[in-house]
């Protein structure tokens, strides 16, 4: 499904990813961990199409998409979830779900039907739909950004720690609705600093470090590892 | 009564000429935070458009519709040879291009056409007054109101029910995560343009109006009333701009009203010194509007 070769991304002199590779296959929940500044969400936005690659390839079954524009990618049937958590905060609720669906506006029974769907997975959204995303607590913006990226029907969704800041009643419905979304069959890229809450929910995990993948393979193996902590810590 | 009303008809009928300047200004500011110098000249080529077409003999709301579609050309156009080649270096870089469009359209005006005012056709109605309340009232003045309220509520529908409307107010708060859910960066820009190009246009009309020829720095006040518009009302804010548009017109009637013949001269002294006192008191205008950081 997507394919990473030999990635770099540069901001000017600084190489914050140094020729990673990764790969995730149809339905496959990937996690990548790592310290802060170890790369993470530089590798994802460039994934994304939001950076540039200074280097490698990106490919999403099979075509090449390296280095294509953000709208491009979502057209492609990829999802982005930034860890800044961008609401647009004047927008109401709905109108944040309104602008997941831009790519099939033209479907309007199918994205009334999603947006539904959504409100129906996310009550407190619900209660709140007419209200400017700004006035939602953390915990339901982040709700917010995840139905709002569903909203494009998305072939694959990238995650940038969705557990960012939250209280762990939130982190644990948040990864139950990450659970739900793999069932559905969705290809997921999920970056995260919780690496146990991360490698309960993955199939498959990468480790980074300076902008490099330190360590791969199944959860358990990596959950496994005595390492671990060194590897994560050692930044 | 017949002062009171007067006076309403007067701040209502400027105040929605400014309203609709500002708004076309701030309509661009707001995704690509940069003013468009060459805003003033939209409505210069509306008029020249205009004049140009003067002896056809076209009905003139055929003229009028022409004039606003050759508004929006230029302001898309404005776009494409301003700002796209250099939209992703440095603000400097667009300022100095806006400017240079700016000159370039003037200079052409100067060229081809003349430094000196020409004609516009206006429609008989333009001259006509009509007395309502004991207050006699030129009918173009009626009819900038009408046209304000129109195509304000037209722009509150537009920004607020369709999904480009949306997709623009999204992009003018985070363009990136606009473009991260499948909003293309060129469409939203291009219909800024054009939105500001149309604003432009109708507003040109209805201004050249009032005095009916048109030369070529004609876009200077208009410009300088839209910049001190949104500034009072907030740069960011499309709410603000309107409110600003009103109470700058307020400020100018008021005065128009007050000073004595030898005062009034100095009448843009008095204004510009109120809008620093409004800017002390709020220095990010009236209305804070969404937050916003990045220029795109
Ligand atoms: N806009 C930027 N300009 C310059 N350097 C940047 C920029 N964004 C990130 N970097 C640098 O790139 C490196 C990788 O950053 P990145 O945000 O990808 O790390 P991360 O793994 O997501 O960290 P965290 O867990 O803290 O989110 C860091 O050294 C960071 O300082
Ligand atoms: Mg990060």
């Amino acid at each position: 499904m997507l394919e990473v070769n030999d990635l770099e991304v540069r901001y000017g002199a600084i190489r914050a990813v140094r020729g990673v590779s990764l790969k995730a296959d149809t339905g496959e929940l990937v996690a990548i961990l790592g310290a802060n500044g170890a790369g993470k969400s530089s590798t994802l936005m460039c994934i994304a199409g939001a950076l540039k690659a200074a280097g490698g390839s990106i490919r999403l079954d099979g075509q090449d998409v390296t280095s294509a524009n953000p709208e491009k990618m979502v057209r492609a049937g990829v999802a982005t979830v930034p860890e800044t958590r961008d609401v647009f905060p004047d927008l109401t609720v709905t109108e944040n779900l309104t602008l997941g669906s831009y790519t099939r506006r033209s479907d309007r029974a199918g994205v009334t039907e999603d947006r539904e769907r959504m409100l129906a997975l996310f009550p407190r959204l619900a209660e709140r739909a007419a209200q400017p995303a700004g006035t939602l607590s953390g915990g339901e913006q982040q709700m917010l950004v995840i139905a709002r990226a569903m909203m494009s029907r998305p072939k694959v969704l990238l995650l940038d720690e969705p557990s960012l800041g939250l209280a762990p009643v939130i982190v644990d419905q948040i990864f139950e609705m990450i659970r739900t979304l793999k069932q559905s069959g969705l290809t997921i890229v999920l970056v995260e600093q919780n690496a146990r809450k991360a490698l309960s929910v993955a199939d498959r995990a990468y480790v980074m470090r300076l902008g490099k993948i330190a360590a791969s393979g199944t959860a358990a193996e990596i959950g496994a590892a005595t390492d671990l902590s060194a590897l994560y810590l050692g930044g | 009564m017949t002062f009171t009303v007067q006076f309403l008809i007067d701040v209502l009928s400027l105040g929605g000429a400014y309203a609709l300047m500002a708004l076309g200004l701030v309509i661009v500011y707001g995704i690509l935070k940069l003013v468009n110098f060459a805003y003033g000249e939209l409505i210069m080529v509306a008029g020249y458009a205009m004049f140009l077409m003067g002896g056809s003999g076209l009905p003139w709301l055929v003229m009028a519709g022409v004039a606003v579609i050759m508004a929006v050309i230029a302001g898309i156009a404005t776009d494409y040879v301003a700002f796209r080649p250099v939209r992703a270096k440095s603000v400097t870089a667009v300022l100095i291009t806006s400017f240079a469009f700016s000159t370039l359209l003037q200079n052409a005006a100067l060229l081809f056409i003349s430094p000196r005012p020409r004609p516009v056709p206006l429609p008989d109605i333009f001259s006509q007054t009509v007395t309502i309340f004991g207050a006699i009232t030129p009918v173009r003045n009626l009819i900038t109101i009408v046209a304000a309220i129109v195509l304000l509520a037209l722009f509150a529908w537009l920004m607020r029910r369709t999904v480009l409307g949306i997709a623009m107010r999204a992009a003018a708060t985070n363009f990136t995560m606009a473009r991260m859910l499948g909003v293309p960066a060129n469409l939203i820009i291009t219909s800024a343009f054009a939105i500001s190009g149309f604003l432009a246009g109708v507003v040109g009309l209805l201004w050249i109006g009032r005095i009916g020829t048109v030369v070529p720095g004609i876009g200077l006040e208009p410009l300088l009333v839209a910049f001190i518009a949104t500034v009072i009302g907030g740069m960011r804010s499309m709410t603000g701009a309107v409110i600003g548009g009103f109470l700058l017109a307020l400020i100018d009637t008021t005065l128009n009203y007050t000073l004595s013949q030898e005062l009034l001269k100095f009448r843009d002294a008095f204004t510009f010194s109120l809008v620093i006192l409004i800017l002390l008191w709020r220095p990010d205008g009236l209305i804070k509007g969404p937050a916003s950081g990045q220029r795109t």
